[in-house]
Order: structure tokens, then C-alpha cells, then sequence
């Protein structure tokens, strides 16, 4: 069976269902929507490392998104970068902490100029950020994090002391 | 009675008299908090029976440095608008006007429209909006985006049932031309002429395909990948309609019967506004089968970019609509003679489509009147970096760079002098104060080295390093080079790397005239505009600002004090206060000092990551023995 044109135009979209749903985009699925387009693997592979948007790897539970546009850059965005970098322990080639717990993004504008820099963390926009402001940010969550995590040990533990 | 004036006298009926609260929820709006106005409006209007009003959220108006922004519509009175309001502020705004009469608000920021308040200033008084023409424009912060009666009460689709209903598409087609319409992603080729061929194109095409299922495409390139711009963002977020509309016309014109947008996965809320637009258009028959009762049908579809600059590019565009990767191809054959799925198509940028109306609607000799000979009409600008006043802004185009920059935006803030304005993103340049007089037209901007583009306008004063903004858009371009043509997949690869080593201080003075030998091979042996123009930082740079290239090879000195291998950070005896604040924010500990007394920064433990210079409440850190 051939696929007509029109039908490869599906492949794109599909993708993106994918990674809205999973968070990035896994092996199987590339497998499975080949067989479904009639496409091979390595044709899929090749459109989801020309995009931006597609991962091929699991995104971390928290997102922390620096804007990289023109009016973020003059306005101190790489020093925001670094000190996030060093935060979380990132680099270039690293986006997501061995944890899971966080994935940093650096996106090529957001369009909120005017509010430059904006860094988003989660659903969280904060613009006119600074080195210092970005990092406290991220302590916040590594903190809350680690309280609910002591808090549900705690209550695990209490539970075990219950049913013993 | 025509399909239109039914539609029209619904529209009015449904707006007409109505008291409404408004608050400005594009993206920017969200961000600076709108979304809490919203909810404080909700919660005054719940515990006061007494105030009877819509809520409503609009786009952007474009005075983005007052967000969040509160108006209030009042029959019979003029619309008010009051900004940078906090929850409290709205409260008490908007008891103040329902419960006791009273307008008057130190929040209080101008009255939108020709009508004047006692009290409050008129928005023309208003630097920013003054020399103001808002035609693009002319919707966004006025109508609520996901009601298509608003749109319509205010002339929207007035223009497609004139060129429907009165018009061929011959006669559409000179409107256009007559017009002057230019392209506004950037290029500025004339609309009309494309519209033209590609007409010519579908005729013949019908004719040997009779039974194929499309004749025509036309595509929207909501694709906005410069960084810095906002301006289609705000268009389609703030009056979706205006672009539907353009591009039905569009449709006709050329004889088209379906439409793609093809707009930027960054942008969702304009995303869902569009969905529900192309509904609500198909809803009212402003779209689909037999519009407003004609013979013309027409469908437009949705399709999200995935993050690729490059994709901005017409044949790239088309390749990512067919599901492959987008890389250019080699012109001829136009997308006017074979484009999606090798069937005609137009490809038009919002701003153009958003246009169309306007013209249909007035007439092309009044749509004329603004602009200069050869640059009609107006265009938008986000406005932003080093200036007092952001936003998004609309000017009649030939007004000047300083009118624009010091008038609208208000000059340079904290006192700080003006250094470049950068126009047309990665693909344009950065012009300097000797050029602040020059008009903003396609030839003027051209000939001084950069583009009009799609209208990113950054502003930079003296802390900002040339050199490194240069290297800033290598990064960018490198980076989203598709890969296909050798000088640009390599040429902007080295350039990176020269300009990286120079910004380390590693430079060499013959890597300049080595930036300016690449240069032209890139630009001239590349198929696509992204190949073609990326060079333009690196020579405008050069061209305005070589001595700051000499000083960082030269002296190993930033003048700008930006580049961290060539700073020095230090502490000013006099002003050092002993606070203990930059030591205390010091993410490496480089700084020591005790308490009320002088303290000293470790410059080789130090990374130069500023947080010290920026905590400091005495102006005491110092780059270089300098107060930047």
C-alpha cells in the first residue's frame, strides 16, 4: 500500500499529539506511527531532530523555561542561564537533572518582551528577573519538594507504626 | 436585504449598550498578572449587586509597560482606561465609578477614543500613543477576541462582502495593487503582484487538472520566529478575525478554495483563539460553503509549526506542511506557479492578510494616503531592550528611527545614552545614533544595511556590547540553519567562532577581515533568506561599531562591560557601605568583608555573574572601575 502525500502530512501532528501526551516523544511511538504512515523509522527520526518543539527523552516533573529572544538577551538572559545552570548542576549538554525532577529549556522568545527577562517555571511567568530572584525561585520548589518528600516518608512511617 | 447587513444588524444588536469591564489578557497581560485583575473585577462585581457590567478579556492595546490594564465602557461615556493596577487598585476602582460616581483614580491613564473626560488625559495626549496610526491594530485591546459580533460590529468582514458581493477577483486583485500593499513578513514584496501570479497560475492549473481536489492554497505565515517580535502574536491573540477575513479575500482574489495557517507552536493562546474564530466565521457562512450566499467557498485549516526558524521561509514553510522537514528549496519554480502539494499557493504574513480588509473595506485610495511613495501605509514595531516606554506600537511608515525611539518610547532609561537600534532580528542590523533621523521605509532601512523585517525593534544603550550581539545572532542563525547549503550550514559556523573568540579576548586582528570575506560567500551562495541575510549583524556591527571589534581584540577591553572573560569586578571604597548584602548573595562566596566594613571581591574565584552589582543598594560594585 502507498501513502498518498496528503496522508504524510498527518506525521507532524501526530508527533505532537504524542509529545503533549507523553512529554517527550518514545521509540515505540515512532515505530508505531511508521506503521501506521507508512514511513520508516529512520524518515520519522529525521523530522524529530530537524524541530525544536520534539523530545526524545522524558521531560523532568518541574519545567523551567528561559527566554532567550533579542530583548531577554541585552537585558541579562545569559546571566539568569548560568545561574540556573549552576543551580540545578545543567550544562549544555545536559537539560535535565539526574533526579528527574527538573528539565530547563531555554526557548527562543516568548513574545513578552517588554517584561524581559522572562523565565517561566511551570505555569509560573515572572518577568524583569535577575540572577538572584531566578535562583530563589528554583530553591523554592527544591525546597517544598523536599518537605512533602519528609512529610510522606513521616506519614509512611507512621502508617507502618499504626498497622504494627 | 444582503446575507451581510443581516449578520451586521445581529452583530450591533448583540454589542450595542453595553457596560463592560475590560481587562487586557494577551500573553504579556497574563504575565504581568492580568489574570489576578480578572479574578479581583469577579469578586468586587460578586459582593456588589449594584455593579451590572460584562467582564470582558481582550488582547493586547500595546502599551505593554502599563500591564495590567483595566477600561471601563460606560454608555455614553468615553472608555477609560487605568493602568498598572494591582487587585486592590481594581476594587477601589471600580466601587469608586459604580457605587459613587467617582472617574478619577491615581491609576488613571487615558481616555481611549476621540472623546475627552474631565480629569483624565486623552490617550493623544499620551506620548506613546500620539504619533500613533493604529490600523493593523485597530481591534486589538478594543474587542473581545473569541466574539465574532464584536468584530463584526466594528466593519469586520465588511470588506469580504464588498469584493464578494460588488467585485471580481480581477477587480480584488487591482485593489490590491493599487493599494501598494508590500509584503510585511519582511521582504516587502508587493501583495498585489503575487496575488496576480499565482491567479494566473491557478487558471491554468485548473485547466489541466479539472478534477483535483484544490486549486489554490494561501497561507498564512503566522510562523513569527524572530526573537524580539510580538507583533502577529498580538494580531492573532487580540483580532484573529481581521487575518481570516484577509485571507478569504485573499482566497477569492486568486481563486484559491483552501487556506493553512501555519503559526508557531509558542504561541497557544493564539491557537485557540484561532480555532474558535475559524468556528464561529463557519458558523455565520463567513466561511466554508457558498460564503455570505455567493458561489465562492472557501476552508482554512490550522497547522502547528514545531520550533523552526528556517520554516519562516516560503518553500520550507510548505515542506512542513506536507509532514517533512523544512528545508528550502531552490525558486523557480515560485509557490505562486507550484507550492503545496505543487498546486499554486500564496504564502502572506499576518500583518499583510490583516491588511486586506482595511483596503477591501475603505478603498485602496484611502488605505494610500498614509505611508511614503514606495512604502504605503503603516507597520508595527515591538518595541523593547533599553527604552523607557515597551510595547507594541503602529507608526505610519516614513516617521524616523528618533521619532520612534524618544517620542513613542520615551528614550533611554536610568539616564543612560543610546547606542543602536536593531532592526529585522537575526536577519537585519544594528544602526547607530548617527542614523537616528533616518525614515523607517524598506529603501531607507535597505540601504543603511539592515531590513524593515517583520518588525523586531530592539533598542541598546552603551551597556550593551556590540560584538556580542553580533555573536548573539550567529548563535541563532547557526543554530537554526537547516543544513542544507554548505556556506550557510559552515560559513555561519566559523563566523560563530570567530566572534566567540573575540568576545573571550582571544581574537586576532585579521579575524575581522576575515568576518568580512565570509561574509559575502554566505550571503551570496545560499538558497534561502535565512543563509542570505544572516550575515547582516556581523557587517552592520563592523560597519557602525569596529572600534568596540579593536578594543576587545586590542586592549582585551569590553567597553560595554559585558563580556565576562574581559571584566573585572570591584568594590568602591567610598561607597561600600559594609552592608554585607553582595556577600551574603554571593553564589560562590568570592566576596569577604565584615560587617560596616570595605569588602573585596576574589576575582579568581568570582564568575562575573552580577548578582552582587545588582543587590548592591549603593551603586557600589563596579565593572571595570566603572558604574554601568
Amino acid at each position: 500500500m502507498t501513502v498518498s502525500t496528503q496522508d504524510r502530512s498527518a506525521l507532524i501532528p501526530l508527533l505532537q499529539q504524542v509529545q503533549v501526551e507523553m512529554g517527550y516523544v518514545p521509540r515505540e511511538a515512532i515505530t508505531e506511527i511508521g506503521k501506521e504512515l507508512h514511513v520508516s523509522t529512520s524518515d520519522i527520526f529525521g523530522v524529530l531532530t530537524f524541530y525544536a518543539q520534539f523530545r526524545l527523552t522524558p521531560v523532568g516533573k518541574h519545567q523551567v523555561k528561559i527566554c532567550q529572544g533579542t530583548a531577554c538577551h541585552v537585558q541579562g538572559a545569559p546571566l539568569i542561564i548560568d545561574a540556573v545552570e549552576e543551580e540545578l548542576g545543567l550544562d549544555d549538554a545536559h537539560d535535565t537533572t539526574k533526579d528527574g525532577e527538573f528539565t530547563l529549556e531555554k526557548v527562543a522568545c516568548f513574545g513578552a518582551c517588554s517584561l524581559a527577562p522572562v523565565m517561566i517555571i511551570d505555569e509560573d511567568t515572572k518577568g524583569n528577573i535577575t540572577p538572584d530572584k531566578a535562583r530563589r525561585m528554583v530553591r523554592k520548589i527544591i525546597k517544598a519538594q523536599a518537605a512533602k518528600a519528609k512529610k510522606s516518608a513521616a506519614d509512611k512511617n507512621n502508617g507502618e507504626a499504626k498497622n504494627e | 436585504m444582503s446575507n451581510y447587513t443581516a449578520i451586521r444588524e445581529w452583530a450591533d444588536e448583540k454589542t450595542a449598550d453595553k457596560t463592560r469591564i475590560v481587562v487586557g489578557l494577551g500573553t504579556c497581560g497574563i504575565a504581568a498578572g492580568g489574570n489576578k485583575i480578572l479574578d479581583a473585577v469577579e469578586k468586587t462585581l460578586a459582593n456588589n449587586d449594584a455593579i451590572k457590567a460584562d467582564v470582558v478579556s481582550v488582547g493586547c492595546i500595546g502599551i505593554c509597560y502599563k500591564e495590567p490594564l483595566l477600561d471601563i465602557e460606560i454608555p455614553g461615556k468615553p472608555r477609560l482606561s487605568y493602568g498598572s493596577v494591582t487587585a486592590r487598585d481594581t476594587k477601589e476602582i471600580l466601587e469608586n465609578i459604580f457605587l459613587n460616581n467617582k472617574y478619577e483614580h491615581k491609576k488613571a491613564l487615558a481616555v481611549i477614543g476621540d472623546e475627552t473626560f474631565e480629569g483624565i488625559p486623552s490617550w493623544k495626549e499620551i506620548p506613546f500613543f500620539a504619533p500613533q496610526e493604529r490600523r493593523v491594530l485597530r481591534n486589538c485591546g478594543f474587542i473581545d477576541p473569541e466574539k465574532i459580533e464584536e468584530y463584526i460590529a466594528n466593519d469586520g468582514y465588511a470588506g469580504l462582502s464588498r469584493a464578494l458581493v460588488e467585485m471580481t477577483p480581477a477587480e480584488v486583485i487591482d485593489e490590491t495593487l493599487d493599494a501598494g500593499l508590500r509584503g510585511r513578513g519582511g521582504a516587502g514584496f508587493p501583495a498585489g503582484r503575487k496575488w496576480s501570479i499565482a491567479a494566473d497560475n491557478i487558471h491554468t492549473y485548473k485547466e489541466k487538472n479539472p478534477n483535483s481536489d484544490a486549486f489554490g492554497y494561501v497561507i498564512c505565515n503566522a510562523d513569527e520566529g524572530d526573537p524580539g517580535a510580538f507583533m502577529n502574536r498580538s494580531v492573532l491573540e487580540g483580532d484573529p478575525h481581521s487575518v481570516i477575513e484577509g485571507m478569504t479575500i485573499a482566497g477569492y482574489a486568486i481563486g484559491a478554495t483552501y487556506g493553512y495557517i501555519y503559526c508557531r507552536a509558542e504561541y497557544p493562546l493564539a491557537i485557540e483563539r484561532l480555532k474558535l474564530a475559524i468556528d464561529q466565521a463557519r458558523e455565520k457562512n463567513l466561511l466554508g460553503k457558498n460564503i455570505l450566499g455567493t458561489e465562492f467557498s472557501f476552508e482554512i485549516k490550522l497547522k502547528e509549526g514545531a520550533g523552526a526558524f528556517v520554516c519562516g521561509e516560503e518553500t520550507a514553510l510548505i515542506a512542513s506542511i506536507e509532514g517533512l522537514r523544512g528545508m528550502p528549496m531552490p525558486r523557480p519554480p515560485y509557490p505562486a506557479q507550484a507550492g503545496l502539494w505543487e498546486v499554486p499557493t500564496i504564502i502572506n504574513n499576518v500583518e499583510t492578510l490583516n491588511n486586506i480588509p482595511v483596503i477591501l473595506a475603505k478603498g485602496a485610495e484611502v488605505w494610500a494616503e498614509k505611508g511614503t511613495e514606495k512604502s504605503k501605509g503603516t507597520k508595527t514595531f515591538a518595541l523593547t531592550g533599553k527604552v523607557e516606554n515597551t510595547g507594541l506600537i503602529e507608526v505610519e511608515l516614513g516617521m524616523s528611527l528618533r521619532e520612534v525611539i524618544y517620542d513613542i518610547g520615551g528614550g533611554i532609561p536610568d539616564g543612560k545614552e543610546f547606542k543602536a537600534a536593531q532592526t529585522g532580528g537575526p536577519s537585519g542590523g544594528c544602526l547607530p545614533a548617527s542614523m537616528l533621523d533616518l525614515t523607517i521605509d524598506y529603501e531607507a532601512l535597505a540601504k543603511a544595511g539592515s531590513i524593515m523585517g517583520s518588525g523586531g525593534l530592539v533598542i541598546m544603550d552603551t551597556s550593551t556590547c556590540m560584538v556580542d550581539v553580533a555573536r548573539y545572532f550567529l548563535t541563532f542563525t547557526q543554530s537554526e540553519s537547516c543544513g542544507k547549503c554548505v556556506p550557510c550550514r559552515l560559513g555561519t559556523k566559523r563566523m560563530l567562532e570567530i566572534l566567540t573568540r573575540i568576545t573571550e579576548g582571544k581574537g586576532k586582528i585579521e579575524d575581522i577581515a576575515l568576518l568580512e570575506e565570509l561574509a559575502p560567500s554566505i550571503r551570496d551562495s545560499s538558497l534561502c533568506g535565512l543563509g542570505q541575510s544572516a550575515p547582516n549583524p556581523v557587517l552592520t556591527t563592523l560597519k557602525y561599531f569596529r572600534e568596540e571589534y579593536e578594543a576587545h581584540i586590542l586592549d582585551g577591553h569590553c567597553p560595554a562591560g559585558q563580556c565576562k572573560a574581559l571584566i573585572t569586578y570591584t568594590i568602591d571604597e567610598v561607597d561600600c557601605t559594609g552592608c554585607t548584602l553582595c556577600a551574603i548573595s554571593c553564589p560562590v562566596d568570592a566576596i569577604s568583608g565584615a560587617k560596616k566594613e570595605l569588602h573585596i571581591i576574589d576575582t579568581d574565584i568570582c564568575t562575573r555573574c552580577d548578582t552582587c552589582r545588582q543587590v548592591c543598594n549603593f551603586d557600589a560594585v563596579l565593572i571595570d572601575g566603572n558604574l554601568l
